[in-house]
């Protein structure tokens, strides 16, 4: 067992993710892959790359999949899934060895490869299946929030945030500090009703998700509902009405 | 329990010796990339915040780019074929003896018979320079994919609105309000849509998305109108009747920006049938209500009326275009009701959406205060605009009504007002351009070794301009320009070798073909495509005699070349994304860009347009030699990017021009050019004025911009077209007016066809098959793969390595399959089996699939039974080239009428349910072919990039923070900061060292 910081950390860095713009595209998986392959936790292996089960380790994952309701009425919906830095980690608290830590600076949750054994208790803790093993390296791995980025002042400072997040095309990814009410991250989930995913874990996730806003496939409401009306219901058409009138070149 | 020791874990390291940009080529967007580079290799590939396509973003495929790099599938050396064709067999020669082999089959053609050489390019980007030449060789037959990608949507768009959706215009991303999307498969173009999707919808305006599948795109719209495949139009069309009984309609703007006023010849039966009127001068006349008689529609001064029939002073009755337009939709075939039926969208839908884009245009109107100058001199004080944004793409135009189904779109823009004014569709430079378009096609060439007069593509507008011989027979290989797809622009790529084969006009002797996929999922009716390649005569030749193809990677099509001249990749070129070409423009102002070599190959393979030029140099090309019979561009591709001048002081590339290298669009060739470009990042753009801003196509400060760059023959005001002329003259030959006519057999679907205003008709496959076939099967592109080229890279095949047949819970139960079940899709010539998957989110009367994931055994360094060669399959196999056959023996392309545009999308089929033996793997499975071994290896495991290893760096920064949509928010109030993390296009990233 290990234990989460005695005190709250001094920050929560976390993402809000917008599935009410999220395309489902794989950029950010992509991305992400691309950048992890050689940062913080790399290598991230590919398994049979060019053979008949292609696998590897990937730390953020996109599930498309659909809603449909008894009306009949359904929606697509693309979910981005990667670590959500839990406050009450449970893939924190079940490591054996202490390898499985949350940062005090910042709430990020790492795992240490040099004290990982990797008995995978951690991945069947964590209810969120964000946590991905490295059988090569016999050693879990997981998103690191690319804190080899966020703070690396060797790179321009657009590139200063998860790989993730500069790279969506949607612009659906936000990141920054959860835990500051006044932060832009916090002011945004707050607006848009962002919320914890599988509260009912008792995990308190940092990251939060924007939940898609509702359909607008009825006519909008308190307006003037009706189709438009023709002009000259006896049959008087737009030809015959406008053969004088003028107009300019 | 062990406590908090945290490992030291450094924050703040040297990730990259060096920054190289260059432009992506893992799909057609061309964003601008960043690669990072460590030790010599890249380290990682992100998006360039400066470039003006992508502004920092970079989708799936652009992130894999180092795997496609690093590709199984690349070729390494010359390639000469030594087994028969298809088998794979090659022996590997040096280059010298490939060029050598190419330029005497090339200069044997050229000396005989220049038509010949059917020399088609795929998926290039570089046809200004392949079509040049093409013409020098002196062989119409060329042509690029547009043909089966997207000709529909850019010659009824040129012909109608002097610009087009994908990819000479653009949605006003930043001002819309209202959406409507049609047939957006979530490609083309791939970044820049899903930018403006997000900002649209973060700022609260509506997308509405047309089609009948809900993925992607229409996932996240608004609204998802699960329209029936094909039926786009008639959809269109009802909004369009709804208007207009209404009078909603922009009648302002009809009167100043089209040719709703111009006066068309009524004259049943007559010669001039149909024609506008003109005066002596040749100029097109309006009826001027004020005066009571004709006037030239170039006078300013005219005062126009939109209706009502006329007699000029000469006797000719007339009738103004609007009048055509409002006559057509207002018929009750184009009612909401009527329209029901057919698309499967309810008629109180098609009202709303009426009254919702009535709305929004009308009510909602856009005000900025910019002051610009009309093109009669007219300055007002204000640009307005009617924030109602469209965007249309391969659901439209892989129809064989596809031409008219976009023109319908077109027309509906324009009842709205809605081209190129803030908030709605605008134009991007060099576009508008005279509409009808241009230049024409070049006639063949006068004799062997003799180039052509012109280009071989263009734009034709009467039947003078088609390439064919006297008696009507066609003059093109593909049969392009011929009365069979008399404005097939982009040509028919995907007839030519069913053409060549058949010997349909004529035999050709060599097949030249670059970056296309022929032999598999570019063809129709794969089955028979590999017979066309491999088919020999009574004396055992092959009915196409010499195949040369060029590409990078080791696909489907290659065994069946005779040479094979092995490509880069794109990080080891050079190359040039001009405006002469397929330009990068936003609306906002011009934009072009290169590509330069990252990396040095590590293989034995040339640039195919270095190879081109060399060629072209052998050959003795005029062009590509001075007198002396010397190269004139002895630095290749390089070379010719920073000095040839198509036009004097017009390039490949339109920055940096001049001595002094500070002209943008014209100027002297500037040796220095290519590092100004580097310097820059790789690209160059303009910003246009702000008065020329909007209304481009009418806006005096534009025009005199446009023609001074030379984009436009004159300033004179464009005119956008509800009524195409052009296509009149071809009806009025089909009914047996003027020297040229089509031949008997072809004259009725001339004259059906080539109405000048758009009308719907069922595509032909619904038509012919709809009781025996009563499915509509359709294809879509993964966001995450580009047609065949995703499956050798190691991590997007970990996202798609099999596709399935999505259909309908509903559709699956009526035809006795299960969720997970196999199933024969059955066409008309064929059957391919494939695993069902159910969803809600399809149209029940449509099946549909990922395109090109199916993949042929012994292709792109795959493994043997890797999933996409057993579990993935193509449509294209059940998919027929031709039309059912006619009376007469007559056999069309499976294409639209006028364009040629492949027709996809108009396959029926009916699902039978597998046996339980034939579940679990796909057929037609093809033989496999030989293979070279893998490039680089198949290793077990893959670890692409080495880790972090160099010590160092400075103090960790702060971490910064981003608003994905930052400034969508705070224009929205939400109270967000104004400054600080977020997409570059918005605003500054905050500094780093500065107050946070």
């Amino acid at each position: 067992m290990t234990a989460l910081p005695a005190a709250a950390p001094e920050k929560k860095l976390g993402l809000v993710i917008d599935l009410d713009i999220c395309v489902g595209c794989h950029a950010c998986a992509v991305n992400c892959k691309e950048w992890n392959a050689g940062g913080h936790s790399a290598p991230l292996p590919d398994h049979d790359p060019y053979g008949l089960d292609p696998t590897g380790v990937w730390f953020n994952r996109i599930h498309s999949f659909e809603v449909v309701e008894e009306t009949g009425a359904g929606r697509t919906v693309h979910f981005p899934k990667s670590c959500l830095h839990c406050e009450d980690a449970p893939c924190v608290t079940v490591c054996p060895t202490g390898a499985s830590y949350k940062r005090t600076a910042d709430g990020i949750v790492l795992v240490n490869p040099d004290t990982c054994i990797g008995c995978k208790l951690c991945s069947w803790a964590c209810p969120y299946g964000a946590r991905e093993y490295d059988e090569d390296a016999g050693v879990m791995k997981k998103c690191t929030l690319c804190v080899d980025r966020i703070y690396n002042s060797d790179l321009p400072p657009d590139m200063r945030v998860p790989a993730c997040v500069s790279t969506c095309p949607a612009g659906a990814r936000s990141f920054g500090d959860l835990g500051d009410p006044d932060s832009d991250v916090s002011k945004l989930a707050a607006a848009r009703d962002g919320y914890d995913l599988m509260p009912e874990q008792g995990c308190r996730p940092t990251n939060k998700y924007l939940p898609p806003r509702a359909r607008r496939t009825q006519p909008d409401q308190g307006g003037d509902e009706a189709p438009l009306t023709p002009v000259a219901p006896d049959g008087a058409g737009v030809v015959a009405r406008w053969v004088d009138r003028i107009l300019s070149l | 329990m062990p406590q908090g020791s945290e490992p030291d874990v450094p924050l703040s390291r040297p990730y990259a010796d060096e920054l190289r940009k260059t432009t992506c080529y893992m799909c057609a967007c061309r964003c601008g990339v960043r690669v990072h580079m460590k030790d010599g290799a890249i380290r990682y590939i992100d998006g360039d915040p400066d470039h003006p396509v992508n502004r920092g973003v970079l989708c799936a495929k652009g992130s894999a780019g180092l795997m496609q790099h690093l590709s199984p599938a690349r070729l390494t050396k010359p390639l000469k074929r030594v087994g028969p064709r298809g088998s794979g067999e090659f022996e590997e020669i040096e280059w010298e003896e490939a060029l050598a082999l190419a330029a005497e089959w090339l200069g044997e053609v050229r000396a005989r018979d220049p038509k010949r050489l059917a020399f088609f390019t795929g998926r290039d980007q570089s046809q200004s320079l392949t079509g040049w030449w093409a013409a020098k060789f002196g062989t119409q037959n060329f042509a690029a994919h547009g043909g089966f990608c997207s000709v529909n949507m850019a010659a009824a768009g040129l012909y109608s609105i002097a610009s087009s959706f994908w990819e000479f215009g653009e949605p006003d991303w930043e001002r819309a309000r209202y959406l409507l999307l049609f047939g957006v498969a979530e490609d083309h173009d791939s970044n820049p849509i899903k930018l403006g999707l997000g900002k649209m919808k973060t700022r609260g305006a509506k997308v509405v998305s047309v089609n009948p599948v809900r993925t992607g795109y229409s996932a996240i719209a608004d609204e998802w109108i699960g329209v029936r495949p094909g039926t786009d139009g008639l959809f269109a069309g009802a909004l369009i009747h709804e208007l207009l009984q209404a009078e909603r309609v922009d009648f302002d703007w009809l009167a100043a920006m089209t040719d709703a006023p111009f006066l068309v010849i009524r004259n049943p039966g007559g010669p001039d049938d149909g024609l506008y009127a003109r005066d002596a001068d040749g100029r097109e006349l309006v009826w001027d209500g004020a005066r009571g008689e004709a006037a030239s529609a170039a006078d300013p001064d005219a005062k126009p009326v939109l209706a009502g029939e006329r007699r000029l002073a000469d006797g000719r009755t007339v009738v103004p275009a609007f009048q055509l337009i409002a006559e057509r939709f207002l018929d009750p075939s184009y009612s909401a009701d009527a329209a029901a039926e057919k698309t499967g969208v309810p008629a109180a839908t098609v009202k709303r959406i009426a009254r919702e884009l009535a709305d929004v245009a009308f009510e909602q109107a856009i005000e900025l205060p910019i002051a610009w100058t009309d093109w009669a001199g007219r300055t007002r004080q204000t640009m307005r605009g009617r924030p109602v944004a469209m965007h249309a793409m391969r659901g439209i135009s892989a129809h064989s009504n596809g031409f008219h189904t976009c023109r319908i779109l077109h027309v509906l823009q324009m009842m709205l007002g809605a081209i190129d004014g803030p908030g709605s569709s605008r134009h991007k430079p060099p576009f508008p351009r005279p509409c009808p378009p241009g230049p024409k096609p070049a006639q063949p060439a006068e004799g062997p070794d003799l180039p052509l007069a012109g280009m071989p593509l263009g734009f034709p507008t009467g039947p003078e301009d088609l390439l064919v011989a006297p008696d009507g027979t066609p003059q093109r290989i593909d049969k392009a320009y011929s009365w069979e797809h008399p404005i097939a622009a982009h040509g028919l790529m995907h007839m030519v070798l069913h053409n060549a084969w058949a010997g349909d006009p004529y035999e050709i002797d060599v097949l030249f073909m670059y970056m296309a996929n022929m032999g598999w999922n570019s063809a129709m009716n794969v089955p028979a495509t590999l017979k066309y390649l491999t088919d020999v005569d009574e004396d055992g030749a092959y009915k196409i005699p010499k195949i040369i193809y060029s590409d990078a990677y080791y696909s489907e099509t290659v065994p069946y070349a005779d040479l094979v001249l092995p490509d880069t990749t794109y990080l080891e070129r050079w190359d040039c994304i001009s405006l002469l070409d397929r330009p990068i423009s936003s609306a906002d102002g011009p934009a072009d860009s290169i590509r330069r070599p990252v990396v040095a190959p590590d293989r034995d393979v040339r640039p195919f347009q270095d190879v081109l030029i060399e060629l072209g140099a052998r050959l003795n090309l005029p062009g590509f030699v001075n007198e002396a019979g010397e190269p004139l561009y002895p630095g290749l591709y390089k070379d010719y990017i920073a000095n040839h001048e198509r036009a004097p002081g017009i390039g490949p590339l339109a920055g940096w021009r001049g001595e002094g290298g500070n002209q943008g669009g014209r100027g002297a060739a500037n040796p220095e050019q290519l590092e100004r470009y580097v310097e820059n990042g790789g690209f160059w753009h303009e910003r246009l004025p702000d008065a020329a801003l909007f209304h481009k196509h009418a806006n005096r400060a534009y025009l005199d911009y446009a023609h001074d760059k030379g984009w436009i023959p004159s300033n004179d005001r464009i005119v956008l077209r509800l009524y195409v002329e052009a296509m009149q003259k071809f009806r009025l030959a089909a009914q047996g007016h003027g020297a040229l006519q089509p031949p008997e057999a072809h004259r009725r679907r001339v004259e059906t066809y080539f109405d000048p205003v758009p009308f719907w008709y069922a595509p032909f496959e619904s038509a012919a098959f709809a009781d025996e076939y009563p499915i509509a099967a359709i294809t879509q592109r993964p966001m995450h793969m580009y047609h065949s080229w995703g499956s050798q890279n190691a991590w997007l095949r970990q996202i798609t390595a099999r596709n399935q047949l999505y259909v309908h819970p509903d559709t699956a139960a009526d035809a006795g399959v299960r969720n997970g079940g196999w199933v024969w899709i059955v066409s008309p010539i064929a059957r391919v089996k494939a695993q069902v998957r159910c969803m809600h989110g399809v149209e029940p009367g449509t099946v549909w699939t990922w395109n090109a994931i199916g993949k042929r055994k012994g292709a792109w360094g795959l493994a043997e039974g890797a999933p996409e060669t057993t579990k993935g399959f193509l449509l294209n196999h059940v998919i027929n080239d031709l039309l059912p056959v006619r009376d007469g023996g007559l056999k069309y392309a499976n294409a639209d009428p006028v364009t040629g545009q492949a027709a996809w999308y108009d396959l029926r089929v009916r699902l039978e349910p597998c046996a339980p033996h034939e579940a679990g793997e796909t057929e037609p499975m093809f033989e496999r072919f030989a293979a070279p071994p893998p490039t680089g290896g198949r290793p077990d495991v893959l670890r692409a990039v080495g880790p972090l290893t160099a010590p160092g760096g400075g103090a960790p920064a702060a971490s910064a923070n981003w608003i994905g949509q930052r400034a969508a928010y705070v224009e929205g109030g939400l109270g967000l900061a104004a400054a600080g993390g977020g997409r570059r296009v918005d605003e500054p990233l905050e500094d780093p060292e500065g107050e946070r």
